[in-house]
């Protein structure tokens, strides 16, 4: 893993789009009152941000606290500091992924690196092949428990099996293939 | 007839095609001219974000810039991608230095973002342009005694985007009402359903969908209604399963917004996609329909 960095882990965190905020937080808690799912979380949101602060970078990036995220932006409309709480964990979601971190106690960043693998493929998501994808890098057998859900909208025509791929495909693929030669380092 | 540059997005097309067809439909009886945006792609979703915020924020352009060129407002029905757009939009705004980046890529395609399109949710457009005036007038079978608990999601409205109240939102309600039907309160509506984490997360997201349920089916309501294809999607195919776990009864049709406009608008079962649901709306509807 790398680690020789040059930055301080805070100021990278604040230079990645969602990860401005970083610096306003006061540890007031209010996200983690807020949060949904914080009961799941390794370390809660609040805890998350002041390791951050606190330059903790091995301890936050192999965390599997922000991958426990839902996105429902409760944080972020109560935060009083704008922190972002929803953009900034999302930013450290990227900055593990970037620094090859992978987190043991969730897999959900296997459940997204089959959703992109999808859209890398067809230029957009193919539901079926996403859960394919992740079921078959996790635990085949978990698939089972799926089978009534994935039923349902199989039966009723809301899964289909092969994608289809998007009319600008070329146009994606040679748009990712620029970003890589000129992205430098962010 | 106001045009619209319109992008569908994934799932109205596949887990959510109820979304899809019923958009079209309710657009067109309302007025709304929607031409699809030639050749999208996906619109660089949450979970590709976490990955790689760049390149998340390049997919998004990609359409941004395609639906620039068009000179109309982007409109799509789908809360997601609503948001990812926005967001990817704003990211440029803030930051020249990542928009030239952006741009530096997607010239390999021949394309320039240059930041002046709209990104609208569809039944934002249809509350502000349409007006939930106009509306009413239209209905031909008002929904009279049918209880509704509207379920906005999250995306509609909580993102900096958002267009209603973050927490007691009442955008749903007012279009509830402007079809006849009751929009019933109940204290968990602003409440996350789990989203996306369905897959990864199952049990907290289960848990998270039953107090929703509990909490509407205590306060009266016969279905749901919605506009976000993820909520619906878990409300709708998980709802079974939660039944089990919990032992409970539930027996909520979750309906897209548009699908229960449609219904009020008299517009035929087919162009709703009513079919696709899998909690079968029909005997709540039946008197609608």
């Amino acid at each position: 893993m790398e680690k020789t960095q040059s930055m301080s882990f805070v100021k990278e965190v604040s230079q990645v789009p969602g990860g401005e905020g970083v610096n306003l937080c006061m540890q007031c808690g209010t996200c983690t009152a807020s949060c949904p799912s914080a009961k799941i979380w390794e370390y809660t949101p609040s805890e998350v941000i002041a390791l951050v602060r606190a330059d903790m970078r091995d301890v936050v990036l192999s965390s599997s606290s922000m991958w426990c995220c839902l996105s429902c932006y409760s944080c972020t409309v109560r935060c009083p500091r704008d922190v972002q709480p929803t953009s900034l964990f999302h930013a450290l979601e990227s900055l593990a992924v970037k620094h090859g971190y992978k987190p043991q106690n969730t897999s959900m960043p296997v459940m997204y690196n089959s959703f992109v693998k999808s859209i890398k493929k067809n230029g957009r998501v193919s539901e079926f092949q996403m859960m394919m994808g992740y079921y078959l890098s996790t635990n085949p057998f978990s698939a089972l428990g799926m089978i009534s859900v994935a039923w349902n909208l199989l039966s009723h025509g809301r899964l289909p099996l092969s994608a289809r791929k998007i009319k600008g495909k070329k146009d994606l693929d040679l748009i990712l293939k620029k970003l890589d030669d000129v992205r430098g380092d962010q | 007839m106001k045009s619209y540059t319109y992008y569908p997005g994934c799932s109205s097309e596949a887990t959510a095609v109820g979304l899809g067809i019923s958009s079209r439909s309710v657009a067109e009886a309302l007025g709304m001219e929607l031409k699809e945006l030639e050749g999208w792609n996906c619109c660089g979703s949450t979970p590709y974000g976490s990955l790689d915020e760049l390149e998340a924020i390049v997919v998004a352009a990609r359409n941004l810039a395609l639906a620039e060129k068009t000179g109309l407002d982007l409109v799509t029905p789908c809360s997601s991608c609503f948001v990812t757009l926005n967001k990817a939009r704003v990211h440029m705004m803030d930051k020249p230095q990542l928009k030239a980046k952006v741009n530096e890529a997607l010239a390999a395609a021949g394309l320039e973002y240059k930041g002046t399109v709209k990104v609208r949710l569809l039944i934002e457009a249809l509350m502000n342009d349409v007006t939930v005036k106009e509306i009413a007038s239209k209905v031909k079978k008002p929904l009279k005694g049918l209880k509704v608990a509207p379920y906005p999601g999250c995306q509609e409205v909580r993102p900096r985007f958002g267009f209603d109240h973050p927490e007691n939102p009442i955008a749903l309600d007012s279009i509830v009402e402007a079809v006849g039907a009751e929009a019933v309160s109940y204290p968990s509506k602003s409440k996350c359903c789990g989203g996306s984490a369905v897959i990864a997360e199952e049990g907290l997201c289960l848990e998270l969908m039953y107090k929703l349920f509990d909490d509407a089916a205590k306060n009266g309501a016969e279905c749901m209604v919605t506009p976000c294809p993820l909520c619906q999607m878990n409300l709708d195919a998980y709802q079974a399963k939660i039944n089990s776990k919990y032992n409970t009864n539930f027996n909520l049709p979750v309906l897209f917004v548009t699908q229960l406009i449609g219904v009020a608008l008299g517009l035929k079962q087919d162009k709703l996609g009513l079919k696709k649901n899998i909690v079968n709306p029909n005997k709540v509807l039946a008197k609608y329909l």
